[in-house]
């Protein structure tokens, strides 16, 4: 399965993947929209965001974190609600069930699960190859250096 | 003897399962992964489709309801092939090991060629002067609980919870806002004393008695005089309308010790989550099984560690050798919008931090190059990583642990690490 990898050599710490992320997610992009529309959707946004790919950096080292896809997750097996299934092998969260426990925050390795705006469920990055633009995620179109690339790997 | 037991038997199946909460379910899938056509039968005296028992006080918040909190979804026994006997009459009796088979309340023999027992723990009310004469006293465990309790409660209602810990608090948030008031009695010197050592716990009842919860500590009920709790220490009489028993639960080991499994307090399992008889697993709140941090065998009665046990007794029962080993204590556990995680043993050095506004706090326990464990409350982002330290048992030698003390993070795990975990390139 097509995974997002990361490649930190070449990770700049623009946070662009994070705006795009964000963007995605946001319920208002639009078949077409460019880095313009972004911009102006999160406009004044920038402390604000809460995407689900992001950014650890120090120093010179930089490179994007998100949701690993494991084929045997263990946010899956301890999720109280029973919330989280795996789809097509992307691991899914049901916002509907989900209560905001936080297990998954408790168990997974990689950091990779965050609170949604509200507080009261929990995101992840879903792998938005649904999305307008042609099957590649936001994060990895976004990404100007190919710092973090969509492959099988 | 596993066909002669079949045609004695009123029901048989190759696979048959007593339980239908997380340990219960973490075993179909268990069995289904390795054998897709086995015949599975699932026994629980509990009249619904599985269902997640600790968010009964998210119910009662009005964060889930009904259909929401099904565990798995509505059609999972058709498509997972499942035959179920759900209710009262499925309660299994007795366990004959000899001759591998149950014996129901309506007194149906059931024969199995692999069992699971899966069957939970219950709510320990202590024997208290009285108590029969309280009208309204509930427990916090299973949906019939929550729901006998949402019935019971008006905007009038003066609500006693005796209990401080993980389900006594729960169900104080669960109802706090629908109630008049709120008082809390326990024993312990700290609320959540199961999970928090004396300064998270200062935290944490100061931030619920913000939120208008009124505590009592390090006392208990001597009596009930119907709507009054007289005091043990303090002589102190209370008035409430409603009363709940949090006290703790206790494993529901009987049914496997009276067929001579091996129990301590739970039912004794192995690494393969088998208990001492042949062909019965074990897994869930009834069990003790290997703890990760102290390597002893502890019952751990948390939800995670039912569903993993019960996914190895299941891959087990269908003829796949796997271990859990990785069992710890762990929870993460909020109020309203304050967030608690912890893990593992609280031993060895403490290092500590509070916040300036000391709303938050962090405790790590490191020991012999290790960590061991920790008590997050406030900011609990990303304890995932913390918690894989500990199950990974990594050495803190090998790792930044000046920078993951800050806060956890990969980029503290070194380059090959990241490379293997982001990278998909194994080391």
């Amino acid at each position: 399965m097509k995974r997002v990898y990361v490649q930190e050599q070449w990770c700049l710490a623009c946070h662009l993947c994070e705006f795009a992320c964000a963007f995605a997610n946001s319920g208002q992009e639009q078949p077409g929209d460019g880095a313009l529309a972004m911009s102006r959707a999160l406009q004044g946004r920038a402390a604000a965001i809460n995407p689900r790919i992001k950014i650890e950096e120090k120093d010179n080292i930089s490179f994007a974190v998100s949701c690993r896809h494991c084929e045997d997750p263990i946010c899956r097996k301890s999720c109280i609600a029973g919330a989280i299934s795996i789809v097509d092998g992307v691991v899914h969260i049901d916002q509907e069930k989900c209560v905001g426990c936080q297990t998954c925050v408790l168990v997974c390795p990689y950091g990779a699960v965050m609170p949604a705006n509200d507080g009261h469920v929990m995101q992840k990055c879903e792998l938005c190859t649904s999305r307008a633009n042609g099957g590649t995620p936001a994060c990895v179109a976004a990404c100007p250096n190919r710092a973090i690339v969509f492959e099988e790997r | 003897m596993s066909k002669d037991n079949k045609k004695t038997a009123n029901l048989a199946a190759k696979y048959v399962i007593v339980g239908n909460s997380a340990g219960a379910i973490g075993c179909v899938e268990g069995i289904r992964r390795v054998d897709p056509q086995g015949e599975i039968l699932l026994l629980a005296d509990e009249p619904y489709h599985t269902y997640s028992r600790p968010l009964i006080s998210y119910l009662l918040l009005g964060r889930t309801d009904k259909q929401r909190m099904l565990y798995r979804p509505a059609d999972f026994y058709e498509q997972n092939q499942v035959q179920t006997l759900l209710g009262p009459e499925a309660k299994v009796e007795q366990i004959d090991p000899k001759d591998k088979q149950l014996r129901l309340a309506d007194g149906r023999t059931v024969a199995y060629e692999k069992l699971l027992a899966a069957c939970g723990s219950q709510p320990f009310v202590p024997p208290t002067k009285g108590l029969d004469s309280v009208k309204k006293c509930f427990t916090f465990m299973s949906l019939a609980d929550a729901e006998a309790l949402q019935a019971a409660i008006t905007p009038q209602s003066r609500v006693l919870v005796v209990g401080a810990g993980l389900i006594g608090l729960k169900c104080v948030e669960g109802i706090a806002e629908s109630v008049k008031e709120v008082c809390v009695v326990d024993l312990a010197d700290r609320v959540l004393s199961s999970i928090l050592n004396a300064e998270a716990a200062a935290v944490m009842q100061r931030y619920l008695e913000g939120r208008g919860i009124k505590f009592i500590m390090g006392d208990c009920v001597a009596e009930f005089k119907e709507n009054v709790a007289v005091l043990q220490n303090s002589g102190q009489q209370l008035e409430f309308d409603v009363l709940v028993m949090a006290v703790g639960v206790r494993p529901n080991s009987g049914l496997l010790a009276a067929a001579g499994a091996e129990c301590d307090r739970g039912v004794l399992v192995d690494e393969h989550c088998q208990t001492s008889l042949p062909e019965v697993w074990a897994a869930g709140d009834c069990t003790q099984g290997f703890d990760l941090v102290s390597g002893e065998r502890r019952i751990l009665a948390l939800l995670p560690n039912a569903y993993m046990q019960g996914d190895c007794a299941g891959a087990n029962m269908a003829g796949q050798v796997e271990e859990f080993c990785t069992g710890m204590a762990m929870n993460s556990i909020g109020f309203w919008d304050k967030h608690i995680m912890s893990a593992g043993a609280y031993e060895g050095e403490a290092l500590v931090s509070t916040s300036a506004n000391g709303e938050n706090y962090k405790c790590l326990f490191v020991k012999e190059n290790r960590l061991v464990g920790y008590i997050l409350v406030g900011d609990v982002a990303r304890a995932g990583i913390y918690t894989a330290l500990i199950r990974e048992r990594q050495e803190l030698s090998a790792v930044d642990w000046q920078l993951l003390q800050s806060k956890p993070q990969l980029m503290a795990l070194g380059l090959a690490k990241r490379r293997q975990q982001l990278g998909g390139i194994e080391a």
